[in-house]
C-alpha cells in the first residue's frame, strides 16, 4: 500500500468519511481517547473527520505534546483530495466511498452502520474484507480493529473484471 | 311455453357470451405473457443495425456510479437516443449523466444533439420508507411513469437497482403484452448486493420481467441460477 508523504516530513493523515448523510456513532467512536491514542501509536499524526449532517461534534486538537492533530468539516466537494492525501481511510459502508478508496490503493477500514433499517451494506464490506481488500468493523469494534490491523496483509483490489459483452 | 323458453335462452345468452369473451381475453393475455417470457432471452434484432432508443434509469450515489461505469463501454451509436431518468429528489445523477454526454460530444466532435434526453420521475419508495406507505406513493409513481413511457417508448431499458425502475419495467412489460412496444429489459444488480438480491432485482427475477439479469458476485449466481455473472463493474 502506498505511503506518500507530501510537505511536512512525516505527516500521516487518517481521513474519516460518513458520506452524504450522518453517522454519529462512527464519529463518536473515532473521537474516543482510546481510538485516537491507538492511531497515534500506529504512527498517524493527523485526523480529519468528514461528519456530514451529524449532530455529534468531535473535539478539535492542535496536535501538541505527542497527540493527534484533529480537525473536522461537514461536507466538501474535494473529498477525492482528502482521500488522495490520506495514509488511512475510515469510511462508512457506501459502495461509492469504498471503491473510490480502493482504486487509490489506500488502506481502508469500513465501519458498518448498524442503525440503518435495510442493512444490506454490511454484505459488501464483509465480502471485500474476506478477500482482504479492506478491514471491516462496527463502531464498537473500531478500536480493536485499529489495534490489530496489519496493513501488510491487505491485497490491492483489481477494479472492473467484467469481461463478457463489455 | 315455446315463447317463454326462447326468452329464457336469450336472457341466458348475454352472460354466456360475456363469460366466453372474458375467458377468451384472459387466455389470450396469458398466452401472450407466456410468449413474452419465453422470448425473453432471445435476441431482439439479430442483424439489424438500426439504433435502438434506450432508457437508462439512474439511482442515487452508488447506483449512478455503477451505471456510468457501464455506460462508459456502451456502444453509443447503437443505443440512441438515450433517455436518462432519475428520481425527482435526486439532482446529482442527471448532472453526472450530462457530464458524461457532454464529454462524448467533445470526444466525438460530431453533432450529438437530440441523442440524449434527461428527465425526472417520482419515486415509488424513499430509502427507509415503510412498505405499507410505499403502496400509495408507488401508485403515483406508476401514473407518472406511464406518461413518461408512452412518450419515450424505449426499445432497450437499462437499470441497476433504484426503486424507480420497477414501475418503468412493469409498464414496459405491459406495453409488450398489449403489443404497443417491444422492449428488452436489462437489469444489473448493484455491486453492494453480495448475498441477496435487492427488492427491485428480486421482483424482476421472480416475475420474469427482466430479459437479462446480471449480478456482480458469484454467490448470487449460485442462489439465482437464471441470473448472469460476468464479473464486476467497479
Amino acid at each position: 500500500m502506498s505511503e506518500v508523504d507530501h510537505g511536512t516530513k512525516s505527516k500521516r493523515l487518517v481521513f474519516v468519511t460518513v458520506g452524504t448523510t450522518s453517522f454519529d456513532s462512527l464519529v463518536r467512536a473515532v473521537d474516543t481517547q482510546e481510538v485516537k491514542e491507538a492511531l497515534f501509536r500506529k504512527g498517524y499524526t493527523h485526523l480529519i473527520i468528514q461528519m456530514g449532517r451529524g449532530s455529534y461534534i468531535p473535539t478539535k486538537s492542535a496536535g501538541e505534546d505527542e497527540s493527534l492533530d484533529v480537525d473536522y468539516f461537514t461536507f466538501s466537494s474535494s473529498i477525492a483530495e482528502y482521500l488522495k492525501s490520506a495514509s488511512l481511510v475510515i469510511s462508512h459502508a457506501g459502495s461509492g466511498s469504498i471503491f473510490e478508496t480502493l482504486r487509490l490503493e489506500k488502506p481502508l477500514i469500513v465501519v458498518v452502520n448498524e442503525d440503518l433499517m435495510d442493512n444490506h451494506q454490511s454484505e459488501l464490506a464483509e465480502e471485500l474484507a474476506e478477500r482482504k481488500h479492506l478491514f471491516c468493523a462496527r463502531p464498537q469494534t473500531l478500536f480493536r480493529t485499529i489495534q490489530e490491523m496489519d496493513l501488510e496483509s491487505l491485497i490491492a483490489y483489481q477494479p472492473g473484471d467484467c469481461n463478457t459483452g463489455c | 311455453m315455446v315463447n317463454s323458453n326462447c326468452c329464457c335462452l336469450s336472457n341466458m345468452d348475454f352472460p354466456i357470451i360475456f363469460l366466453h369473451l372474458v375467458v377468451g381475453i384472459i387466455t389470450i393475455i396469458i398466452v401472450r405473457v407466456i410468449y413474452i417470457i419465453y422470448r425473453r432471452s432471445k435476441l431482439l434484432y439479430t442483424r439489424s443495425t438500426k439504433p435502438l432508443s434506450t432508457l437508462i434509469v439512474l439511482g442515487s450515489g452508488g447506483h449512478t456510479a455503477e451505471m456510468l461505469n457501464l455506460l462508459a463501454v456502451l456502444q453509443k451509436e447503437r443505443f440512441k437516443p438515450r433517455y436518462y431518468v432519475a428520481a425527482a429528489t435526486d439532482n446529482m445523477s442527471l448532472q453526472k449523466a450530462r457530464v458524461l454526454e457532454d464529454s462524448l460530444v467533445d470526444k466525438a466532435g460530431i453533432d450529438l444533439v437530440g441523442t440524449a434526453h434527461f428527465m425526472q420521475i417520482y419515486r415509488s419508495r424513499e430509502v427507509g420508507q415503510s412498505y405499507i406507505t410505499s403502496i400509495g406513493t408507488t401508485l403515483i409513481a406508476i401514473a407518472h411513469a406511464l406518461w413518461l413511457m408512452v412518450k419515450m417508448r424505449p426499445q432497450v431499458i437499462l437499470c441497476n437497482g433504484p426503486g424507480t425502475c420497477i414501475p418503468l419495467c412493469a409498464i414496459a412489460f405491459l406495453l409488450k403484452v398489449f403489443g404497443i412496444r417491444w422492449s428488452s429489459i436489462f437489469y444489473v444488480e448493484s455491486i453492494a448486493r453480495v448475498r441477496r438480491l435487492s427488492l427491485s432485482g428480486f421482483l424482476l427475477y421472480k416475475l420474469h420481467m427482466a430479459d437479462q439479469l446480471f449480478v456482480q458476485w458469484p454467490q448470487l449466481k449460485m442462489k439465482y441460477p437464471r441470473a448472469n455473472y460476468v464479473g464486476r463493474l467497479m
